[in-house]
């Protein structure tokens, strides 16, 4: 890619953050339910933590985010998310109608677990898409 | 094509301005910020719905998450699917560097940048 | 009059200035980039435009709290917030295949700049 700067400062910083980026990615896809955020937002956040990494140490990252799992992790998400809308229809009920009255589970319970499943592939989705982005443009178009 | 021409730079804006003054002409017919008597905020028809129904029936105090997901949850689908269509399409767009695959190619064999 | 026009609908001015410079960029500028870009602040203005036509005033954000109850006119209009979401994240995914056919282009032609291409096309034709 472009040069990486070779100042000890920046890979350590750089590789001490990128873990808390992680976490208070995954406490924003999970607390979608309660506060503004959800998937989307949380995968982008998921894939800035990625693209931090790729900048700062460059060759290194490719060895802890291989330069091909984008895609794989996409389309992971995206037939996660597809199946999560099958299981309703399997169990008697339509495509994504996840309220279905189980015998011991309430309506309202399974919307709330079936809403909470399709934001955390969602935002496996979205991690995946713009790592596959970037990725491509970063090593693509060159000679 | 635009930064040549004189007259066509001063047409284009010309028109830009023009699309300006439409658009503030246009911004008197709109209601008052947070009017609560505009059409947005009367909640007709389906607003209403979601505001009052979406706690008991999914659990989610996050209205614009229940209405995302669940409620709307098909359109979230599709459009999920255009995110990984695009990542897709960035992929085969551009050339791979496939290591290991491009020992023979030199500086000779490549035509050179701009001629054809 | 116009004290009350500015007062009631300043957001929309701003909005509609961001909108000028989005076609301005796109139309009046030579470097496919800087095209880009132009899109680019378009597509914010837009999403500018729909959340601010969700306000409505004494009302709270679209998440259920127990003291409000659920009443319909204590919270804002949820559609808009739901729009704009969405269309962020198409936004996103628009400019980065926008860019990798960036990318392509200058592999093939060598510059960005319009009027070099236009003229490489013409000779190649």
């Amino acid at each position: 890619m472009t040069s990486v700067y070779d100042s000890l400062f920046l890979h350590t910083v750089a590789r001490a953050i990128v873990p808390i980026i992680q976490v208070f990615a995954f406490y924003i896809i999970t607390h979608g339910h309660y506060s503004p955020g959800g998937g989307f937002q949380g995968g982008v956040m998921l894939a800035a933590s990625i693209i931090l990494l790729r900048i700062s140490l460059g060759e290194e990252s490719y060895g802890r985010f291989p330069r091909n799992a984008g895609i794989v992790l996409a389309g992971t998400g995206a037939l996660c998310f597809a199946f999560l809308g099958f299981v309703p229809l399997f169990l008697g009920g339509s495509f994504m109608d996840y309220g279905l009255e189980l015998f011991w589970l309430p309506s309202a319970t399974a919307h709330y677990w079936g809403i909470f499943l399709a934001e955390v592939f969602i935002g496996l989705l979205v991690w995946g898409s713009l790592m596959a982005i970037y990725d491509a443009l970063a090593t693509g178009g060159e000679e | 094509m635009v930064e040549r021409g004189g007259l066509l730079r001063l047409v284009s804006f010309v028109l830009v301005a023009f699309l300006g003054a439409a658009l503030v002409w246009g911004a008197t017919g709109l209601p008052q910020r947070g009017d609560p008597l505009a059409p947005a905020a009367v909640h007709q028809s389906v607003a209403v719905y979601y505001i009052e129904r979406s706690y008991e029936e999914t659990r989610t105090p996050n209205m614009v998450t229940a209405v995302l997901v669940d409620y709307r949850g098909f359109d979230t689908f599709g459009e999920a699917l255009v995110v990984v269509v695009a990542a897709l399409s960035c992929l085969l767009i551009l050339p791979r560097r496939q290591s290991g695959l491009r020992e023979g190619r030199n500086k000779e064999d490549r035509p050179a940048r701009g001629a054809q | 009059m116009i004290t009350d026009f500015f007062l009631g609908r300043y957001p929309f001015l701003f909005i509609a200035l961001l909108l000028v410079i989005g076609v301005y960029g796109m139309m009046m500028k030579r470097n496919f980039l800087k095209k880009v870009i132009g899109m680019t602040i378009f597509q914010t203005a837009i999403y500018l435009f729909f959340i601010q036509g969700a306000k409505k005033t004494g009302a709270s954000i679209p998440v259920y709290s127990v003291d409000l109850g659920s009443a319909s006119d204590a919270y804002m209009n949820p559609l808009p917030h739901v729009l704009v979401l969405t269309a962020i994240v198409v936004g996103v995914a628009i400019t980065g295949v926008a860019i990798s056919l960036l990318l392509v282009i200058y592999r093939r032609f060598g510059t960005l700049d319009e009027a070099r291409i236009l003229e490489q096309m013409r000779e190649s034709a």
